[in-house]
């Protein structure tokens, strides 16, 4: 059900909207984030994933997250094999096409150890959006006569009262916390993102708090300086936290590419016996380094200096 | 099947059969793999001015030989673009009624041309579970649909277990009624020939082979009845150039293996 407007309204007006410095570490804002919170991670697929985020939440042993992505990938797998999560709400969801459907989605789901709640790419957004606009429902004209719909019983088939057309309503998200990393923003939470916005504009504005990872993070006259490329004010924003290579070994707009030799041993690991497989990864890379620096040290130079000549070469032409 | 001695693989059959339903001027909205290459292919052979869309937000994508992005939400796919907008944004504009063709591959697909990319077997207890709709459900219901896959008695069933995507649902008018006012399935293109849609009946019916393959053989790698247009005809086989445009853009054979 989506959330009642006083309920977010109430939940606005008691958070300190102020202009205030909110820089923390990823450790700290892992805190602000209790077991069995709703939340939306922003990026797509293998781009611009909040994983410096999964990464501290995992290591903080969070239980019973509700996600929801537009479209989700290893992060989702990670979150399943932690036990951080065991709900994600999606339009699409293994590592990606070139490596086949996901034996962590499929062994998770199957097994009904965890749920993966299937919507279209496009109910996702509209679902986001409602909650950015804080009405409960948004209409659409996908996900009629499928059997997408008939799995969600909280999407309504309707008549329109102005047309009489059928029309689909889906509800409003309002995640507790968006994870959305960025590519730069200031002290305060004005976040720039260049490239593909994804959906991410109003998953902040249809989350209570958004926790930002950035790859740097700059004045905030630098921000006053373009602010036609600031996408999320400040007042939405809970807590930054400076993150360089954030997404590793997804993308970042601009910055870098995935991170590809990464991803290709990351599912030849996962091959024989995928359960195993993510439990070794995740003791490696997520359990073991005392600190991000030490993951990224351990994901090695070679592959981030890559991804980043890959990435930065976008401004080449 | 193409003999042995054919000179192309199954899937680069697919891509340039796929890309030559593509005609210039067109805005067609392509899924990753087969769609976005043999979108690419057409836009470089006979469509400069072809508008390519992708679900991760791009309007008019130029994607570099070589430069294939591992889905549609990569930097790669914007590469020359003419615009990059929300994912909801660009998938919207399927709603608005600005995208020609749709364009995607299929992992099971019926008589009707309802797509299942969900689940094997029933929803509850699936044997196997798939990858889910994407923007798959949204495209299949607001546009005309081009479709690209293999040629599989397995993934041409009588009726899908799960319609994740749909086609002409149960036939006939069911498609309209049940809201789906505009678009609906155009072409199947497999490795074996081209597939259309009876227009009343809405079953999927077979309209050219493949150079090499027999009706009987499309027949017996299908799961239901398929009819036959009159006085079948054969597409030409993929040209030297349409070969060599196409191994450009995909070098490594992400796409065409």
């Amino acid at each position: 059900m989506p959330l009642a407007y006083n309920e977010i309204s109430r939940r606005t007006r008691e958070r300190d909207r102020s202009l205030r410095e909110k820089v923390m570490s990823l450790d700290e804002a892992a805190a602000l984030v209790p077991d069995g919170a709703w939340v939306g991670i922003g990026g797509s697929t293998l781009s611009r994933t909040p994983m410096a985020m999964v990464w501290a939440l995992i290591r903080a042993r969070r239980r019973d997250l509700v996600c929801a992505r537009g479209i989700s990938s290893s992060e989702g797998e990670l979150l399943f094999a932690a036990g951080v999560s065991r709900h994600l709400i999606t339009s699409w969801f293994s590592l990606g096409i070139v490596w086949g459907v996901s034996r962590i989605m499929r062994a998770y789901t199957e097994s009904n150890r965890a749920r993966f709640e299937e919507w279209s790419h496009m109910a996702m957004g509209m679902r986001f959006r409602a909650g950015a606009m804080a009405v409960p429902f948004l209409p659409m004209r996908s996900m009629l006569g499928s059997d997408v719909i008939a799995q969600l019983p909280e999407a309504k088939a309707i008549d329109c009262p102005f047309t009489g057309e059928k029309l689909v309503l889906v509800p409003a998200l309002n995640p507790d916390f968006a994870l959305i990393h960025v590519q730069r923003c200031d002290a305060y939470g004005n976040a720039q993102i260049d490239g593909l916005p994804f959906m991410d504009l109003d998953l902040a504005l249809a989350a209570n708090q958004v926790i930002l990872t950035t790859e740097r993070i700059v004045s905030n006259d630098q921000i006053r300086r373009r602010p036609d490329h600031t996408k999320i004010p400040f007042f939405a924003v809970e807590a930054v936290v400076e993150a360089p290579f954030g997404c590793a070994p997804h993308e970042c707009y601009g910055v870098y590419e995935p991170l590809f030799d990464h991803l290709d041993r990351y599912a030849a690991a996962l091959k024989p016996d995928a359960e195993q497989g993510i439990r070794d990864y995740l003791d490696h890379y997520f359990f073991e380094p005392k600190s991000w620096t030490e993951y990224l040290d351990r994901i090695g130079l070679p592959d981030l200096l890559d991804a980043a000549r890959r990435g930065k070469s976008i401004y080449d032409d | 099947m193409t003999t042995d001695a054919a000179p192309y693989t199954a899937s680069e059959l697919l891509a340039v059969m796929s890309a030559r339903l593509l005609r210039d001027g067109q805005v067609v909205f392509a899924g990753v793999g087969v769609p976005l290459l043999a979108a690419t292919l057409a836009q470089r052979l006979h469509g400069p001015g072809l508008t390519i869309l992708f679900e991760g937000g791009t309007i008019g994508a130029y994607v570099e030989p070589g430069q294939l992005p591992p889905s549609t939400n990569e930097q790669r796919c914007t590469r020359r673009a003419n615009m990059v907008l929300g994912s909801t944004d660009v998938l919207l504009l399927l709603q608005r009624g600005y995208v020609d063709v749709g364009f995607m591959g299929g992992a099971q697909i019926d008589q009707y041309g309802n797509l299942n990319s969900s689940f094997i077997g029933s929803p509850q207890h699936p044997a196997t579970r798939l990858p889910g709709t994407g923007g798959g459900n949204d495209i299949a219901s607001l546009t005309q649909m081009i479709v690209a896959m293999k040629h599989e008695k397995r993934r041409f069933v009588e009726q899908v277990d799960f319609v994740t995507s749909p086609g002409f649902l149960t036939g006939g008018n069911s498609r309209h009624d049940s809201g789906l006012v505009a678009g609906g399935m155009f072409r199947v293109v497999t490795d074996l020939g081209l597939l259309g849609f009876d227009e009343h009946s809405r079953r999927m019916t077979l309209l050219a082979l493949h150079p090499g393959v027999t009706a009987a053989e499309v027949q017996a790698n299908t799961g239901f009845e398929l009819p036959t247009a009159p006085g079948l005809p054969t597409t030409e086989p993929p040209t030297e150039n349409e070969l060599s445009v196409l191994r450009h853009l995909d070098p490594d054979r992400l796409y065409t293996a």
